[in-house]
């Protein structure tokens, strides 16, 4: 895996490697070089297996994570390429023309998270939500408890405590000062 | 009397690419909606198609129908809170949900399993595997109009059931691979009881064998069908008996071994002509291996020794800021788990990669084109999809 | 169908005569849902006992509980035995079992199955999901009580219920109807308002008529 990588090194600016376990490693690149790099992984080292294509939303950087990530079947090898996008204006090209089942990760990225992919096929058909007008739920400033509450009749009954300050309570009455 | 002459000539021309012009305003194409109930399936899911005469020209996949949003909900969930959760990802087969989930987050926090837990684990999976396969038997016949068949598997699924209650207490939903270890070793006697079980599963595949696979009938309508080039693999993403059918021999258990596969001794199934013949006959060949599975797992499995290994609190448990990827075989392709933690008592994204993501939309779209109405039920079928899976 | 197909539009005749097109009232019946009479006679205790002995379930497996629903169509569990049968058309059947929990856009179609069956119908929630929301009390796409959009007669609480389980739930189904309380389709006529009121609230794109007959 090292050797790899230093042969990666020298065309593209790879920076943050995670060698995650002995045959899985994470690296970072900018966002014009990903899909350079992406098309010389599948074309000449042989990652030809595309096996996720998912966004973290980091809020508190504002900014999307893209994690791509490849394996090699002849090698057998994983490697996860990170690229950053602007939160505030996200986009990002497609690679519907490497592998044709990456369409249909970008349709979910586009209606989970709000980041589209232009000339991705089919892109705003809807997928998974129908009817769904509001904020793409899979963002972190989506409250999803307080829409279930709003939107569907909970039942009353089911009571509101979070379990971690619960137990300490049962447990430990002594340090909450409350024998 | 009757001589069938197959005239395309009324048909409308095609592209000069090939693919078909469709005007839904000519009046010779009518809109078909297949769904979102199967009679081979468990899940819903729906298919939108365009038909001329008998043939699909074009083929468009609906999901949704059992969007829960899982990945936010765990997000909302401490690490063991999440645990119940997840394994009401893919309905049919919980127990690979439970193992990825606990393999990432003991990878995370640097947890060791003990021996014993890992052999239980094995158990877990195959016999999940086996009651998995059993009832897509029952499936796949169905599609065809053999309905005898999934009366007999689903009675061999039921005593296999019957085996995990002993061990963990449920029949469908197990919870009991927590990140540590599991929940409990095996009772006493279930050793003599899960080969009597085997004798009877067995015994019952015999009978299948015969009246499936040799059937005249099931033969004729599904060689030829359902063609999945080799070249195709790579660029959908195909894993699983899909692959394997078309003769790319993918496996998880001998690429990646994980838990005990080192030490345990089977074979990969191969076929050659990828139809929906062949890819049935790979998935029978693999309930066979699983049966010889479990028959060396189940006297390896030790019987006393630690299980679990010793947590933090769990609900104060904070895992540093990192991110990674298990994968499993399970019964449909490659089932994977991707973590990112942040330093904080939550997860702050787990991905679940379900096989039947590519194989339910691109896939189904590109087999159906010049397809007949009568056999899409048997090609979906024979995909091996769950729709829970593709939405979460 | 969609939103288009159900706007209001206006199409040129063959002598040019300009014809106006409301789908909805013109395709499809615009009336309201009526109570039938219900009588507690000799002849309608046996007709109710005649309906609680073969009650036909429509076969829609809607979330989880699908899974369970299989053993009991084979010799293990056996329903057929009690004159349970499952059926393909909501025209043919009296039960409607909603198996776990409900998405909204499920929810649309289950309505529309709902209303196309006839009278008299029940309802079996089926799993803790129909109950209160179950484990994804908190999810922006699953309904969390069964009974504000149709009525329930029976509810069987688990996660899953084992098959006997819901064999005990059929026993107290049927005791319910030959008591002459299975009277969900009334119940659902009078307060149709209501029921519209919070379909409507959780469906934005409600895109079929009001009642589907």
């Amino acid at each position: 895996m090292n050797e790899l990588i230093e042969k990666l090194r020298k065309k593209y600016p790879i920076k943050d490697e995670v060698y995650q376990r002995e045959n899985l490693t994470f690296v970072s690149v900018e966002k014009d070089q990903a899909v350079d790099l992406i098309t010389h992984l599948r074309d000449y080292e042989q990652f030809s297996h595309l096996v996720i294509l998912t966004a973290v939303d980091w809020i508190e950087e504002n900014l999307f994570q893209l994690t791509y990530l490849l394996n090699s079947p002849s090698k057998k090898m994983d490697i996860g390429v990170r690229v950053m996008i602007d939160r505030s204006n996200p986009e990002m090209v497609s690679i519907h023309h490497l592998w044709a089942a990456a369409a249909t990760y970008q349709r979910e990225l586009f209606e989970m998270f709000g980041i589209p992919f232009p000339d991705s096929p089919r892109l705003k058909v809807p997928f998974i939500l129908e009817g769904w007008k509001g904020m793409p739920p899979y963002r972190r400033d989506f409250d999803t408890l307080k829409y279930s509450e709003e939107t569907f009749f909970p039942r009353p009954g089911r009571s509101k405590k979070d379990p971690a300050e619960h137990m300490k309570e049962m447990m430990y009455p002594e340090e909450n000062g409350s024998v | 009397m009757f001589k069938f002459e197959s005239d395309r000539s009324k048909f409308p021309e095609k592209n000069p690419d090939g693919t078909n012009i469709i005007d839904l305003e000519s009046g010779k194409f009518t809109k078909l909606w297949q769904g979102p109930i199967h009679p081979g399936m468990t899940g819903n899911m729906s298919l939108e198609l365009i038909i001329q005469g008998d043939e699909i020209m074009e083929c468009q996949t609906h999901v949704g129908y059992l969007h829960r949003g899982f990945e936010k909900l765990m997000e909302r969930r401490r690490f063991i809170q999440c645990f119940p959760i997840c394994v009401r990802i893919a309905v049919p087969e919980p127990d690979f949900n439970e193992y990825c989930l606990a393999a990432t987050i003991e990878e995370l926090a640097g947890i060791e399993v003990p021996e014993a837990a890992l052999w239980m684990r094995t158990l877990l999976l195959e016999m999940s595997r086996l009651q998995s396969y059993l009832a897509w038997i029952g499936g796949q016949s169905s599609a065809f109009g053999l309905g005898l068949i999934s009366q007999w598997t689903t009675w061999a699924r039921d005593l296999v059931l019957d085996r995990f209650e002993e061990i963990t207490g449920g029949r469908i939903y197990h919870m009991h691979m927590p990140p540590g270890g599991v929940r409990g070793l095996l009772p006493f006697g279930f050793e003599t009881r899960m080969k009597e079980t085997l004798e009877h599963v067995s015994k019952i595949m015999i009978d299948v064998e015969r009246v499936m696979f040799n059937n005249a009938v099931f033969k004729k309508r599904s060689i030829g069908l359902g063609y999945i080039d080799p070249s195709l693999v790579d660029e959908y993403g195909i894993t699983g008996p899909n692959a394997r059918g078309a003769g790319v021999p993918k496996d998880v258990r001998k690429d990646y071994p994980y838990l005990k596969y080192p030490e345990l001794d089977f074979e990969v199934s191969v076929g050659k002509d990828s139809d929906v013949f062949t890819r049935a006959d790979v998935r029978r060949r693999d309930i066979l291996t699983t049966i010889e599975l479990l028959r060396q797992i189940v006297e390896k499995v030790p019987g006393k020794g630690p299980y679990m290994a010793e947590l933090p609190n769990v609900l104060h448990w904070k895992i540093p800021k990192a991110e990674t990827y298990v994968r499993a075989e399970c019964t449909r392709g490659e089932y994977g788990y991707y973590t990112v933690t942040d330093g904080s008592g939550y997860p702050r994204r787990i991905n679940v990669r379900g096989p039947s993501y590519t194989h339910a939309i691109a896939l189904m779209e590109r087999l159906a084109i010049n397809l007949n109405i009568a056999d899409t039920a048997g090609v979906m079928s024979s995909l091996h999809t769950y729709p829970p899976e593709v939405e979460r | 169908m969609s939103l288009q197909d159900i706007e209001k539009r206006t199409a040129t005749g063959p002598d040019g005569e300009k014809i106006h097109i409301d789908p909805l009232s013109d395709y499809y019946s615009t009336a309201v849902p009526e109570a039938y009479e219900n009588h507690s006679g000799i002849i309608d205790k046996f007709k109710n006992w005649a309906r609680a002995e073969s009650l036909w379930i429509l076969a829609f497996g809607t979330g989880c509980g699908a899974i369970e629903m299989r053993p009991l169509m084979t010799p293990k569990y056996d329903a057929y035995r009690y004159g349970i049968q499952w059926r393909p058309t909501p025209r043919q059947s009296n039960l409607f079992i909603i198996s776990g929990y409900l998405s909204t856009k499920t929810l649309k179609r289950v309505i529309r199955a709902y209303e196309q069956m006839p009278s008299p119908k029940y309802v079996m929630g089926f799993g803790s999901c129909t109950i209160n929301g179950g484990m994804y009390f908190d999810s922006y796409n699953t309904i969390n009580r069964l009974d504000y959009y149709i009525p329930v007669d029976v509810y069987v609480a688990g996660c899953m219920p084992r098959p006997e389980a819901l064999l005990t739930g059929f026993d107290k189904l049927k005791e319910r109807i030959k008591e002459g309380r299975g009277n969900g389709a009334n119940e659902y006529a009078e307060k149709f308002d209501w029921y519209k009121k919070n379909q409507k609230k959780v469906i934005e794109d409600w895109d079929m008529p009001d009642y589907s007959w």
